[in-house]
């Protein structure tokens, strides 16, 4: 049976393991060089929406969000599931052209996505202060999860099944032999002093499991280790901040999200108003610090939108990053040299809702060898033909 | 103690609930709190993270931890008033 070695233990490399295992792929090692949830899975807002502009985007996430809807039950762990919708708002005459078309490519797709007149917008979230807003949209189907039980839900499963979580293992390097991928080079680790940081520590020797397969998912830090292959990837993070205030009782249905400035905000299970805000320019690299400009942009921004939460607390803000490629497209599937390597990054702050459906389509492309035409279009090779991908429903 | 008692009481984490993420092989103070919650909510670690790394490092046999990343504001602070705050320098 072929082994399988998995780089990132954040919900794409999760996810994609337990799908494995359940197709009878048994002998897969998922490495991480930190703690779980440590990377971008334990670091996003936890929005699910199928809310985007690409045919291929809306699909997908169309089944991401059903995998959502049964994944307590079937993993039986509590994710906090919440479809409360997605309400996007623009305040430019460009953007509120570009959400009419897409909200009319959503319905030819099936979606329930409509465009929002001004009473159904007040009707929706009454508290949201509708100066200035040119258009809006909503998808009552779009929802929020929070992330950290949707990680420990695939480790357990994934675990069930047979797969090995190995944390705090960092990969620093390969062995090679007429161009696969025979053997990866991990090193224990341990927390560095701050995690905000970039750093983990060497806590043991170099050692080498050998595979026959590899899978990359480890987010923003994908370049840096397809670098230790020989592989360029034209990937690169960007920090994103968030916060979360003090819990309020239920009063907010869908997240929002004002593609004008970047304002996102929604209201977890929890109680908490978890949202952020666009802040240019960030640090070069992946850089997880905290900076109180954002704090201060986001407060302001939100206040502006919704003024009754200028008196509501902010609990904490943390940070992660954002693993982002020229055409705002994920870079999948198996690549020429070695051959195989499976990459599946780049997935432009859409890592987390995407992986219950990417998990399940890496899965079967790792298993049994072939390629769909999603993978096709999606695959690393398209930036050296030129035939570039487009998706402008991003946020932030 | 019992099971029951409470060691994070913003977000109702029980000693229970701890050993159980110990149990599963959580040995290090960040997957803790990832795994149960604990020092994630009004007071932000303060009240509980003494405890819950102390129980770690009786059960790992190792030194105590660091603490948890600390996120800022250092205490809870009202989203009116960073509004009204200027931009600072990046850090």
């Amino acid at each position: 049976m072929p082994r399988v070695v998995v780089i990132g233990a954040g919900i794409l490399g999760l996810a994609t393991a337990y799908n494995l295992a359940k197709r009878g792929v048994r002998d897969v090692l998922v490495v991480d060089r930190g703690y779980l949830c440590g990377g971008a899975s334990g670091r996003n807002g936890g929005g699910v929406r199928a809310q985007f502009s690409s045919e291929t985007n809306i699909r997908l996430m169309r089944e991401s969000i059903e995998i959502c809807r049964d994944f307590a039950t079937e993993m039986k762990i509590n994710v906090w599931f919440r479809q409360g919708g997605y309400l996007f708002l623009t305040r430019t005459a460009a953007r509120a052209r570009d959400l009419e078309e897409n909200v009319a490519l959503q319905n030819r797709c099936g979606l329930p996505t409509r465009m929002l007149d001004p009473s159904e917008l007040q009707r929706i979230v009454p508290e949201l202060s509708s100066a200035g807003v040119r258009a809006a949209s909503f998808n009552p189907g779009d929802g929020v999860v929070f992330p950290w039980p949707f990680i420990w839900g695939y480790a357990r499963a994934a675990k069930d099944l047979g797969v090995s979580i190995r944390p705090f293992t960092e990969v620093v390097g390969f062995e090679a032999r007429s161009g696969r991928i025979t053997g990866v080079r991990l090193r224990p680790t341990r927390l560095s002093p701050l995690d905000a940081t970039d750093e983990v520590l060497p806590a043991g020797d170099v050692y080498t499991e050998s595979c026959d397969d590899v899978v990359l998912c480890a987010g923003a830090w994908s370049p840096k280790v397809a670098a230790l292959v020989g592989l360029a990837l034209p990937n690169k993070p960007h920090r994103h901040e968030i916060c979360s205030t003090e819990p309020l009782k239920p009063w907010l249905g869908p997240l929002v999200a004002d593609l004008s400035d970047g304002l996102y905000f929604s209201q977890s299970m929890r109680g908490e108003i978890v949202g952020g805000v666009a802040v240019e320019p960030v640090p070069e690299g992946i850089n997880q610090q905290s900076s109180r400009r954002f704090l201060t942009t986001y407060a302001r921004a939100l206040v502006r939108a919704i003024p009754t939460m200028a008196g509501v607390r902010v609990l904490r803000q943390w940070a992660g990053c954002y693993d982002l490629t020229p055409d705002g497209s994920p870079i999948v599937g198996r690549v020429a040299d070695p051959s195989n390597l499976t990459l599946a990054c780049g997935f432009m702050g859409h890592g987390f809702m995407m992986a219950p459906v990417m998990g399940r389509l890496l899965a079967e492309h790792v298993a049994t060898g072939e390629t769909s035409p999603l993978f096709a279009r999606w695959g690393l090779d398209r930036f050296a033909r030129g035939e570039l991908e487009h998706e402008n429903m991003i946020i932030g | 103690m019992t099971a029951k008692a409470m060691l994070c009481r913003c977000e109702d984490v029980t000693l229970d609930e701890v050993m159980e993420a110990l149990d599963a092989g959580h040995h290090d103070i960040e997957s803790v709190k990832r795994y149960t919650g604990f020092g994630t909510g009004w007071c932000q670690g303060k009240q509980c993270v003494v405890a819950c790394a102390r129980l770690l490092a009786q059960v790992t046999g190792k030194a105590p931890e660091l603490p948890i990343t600390p996120r800022p504001p250092l205490h809870p602070v009202a989203l009116g008033v960073l509004a009204s705050l200027g931009d600072d320098e990046e850090g």
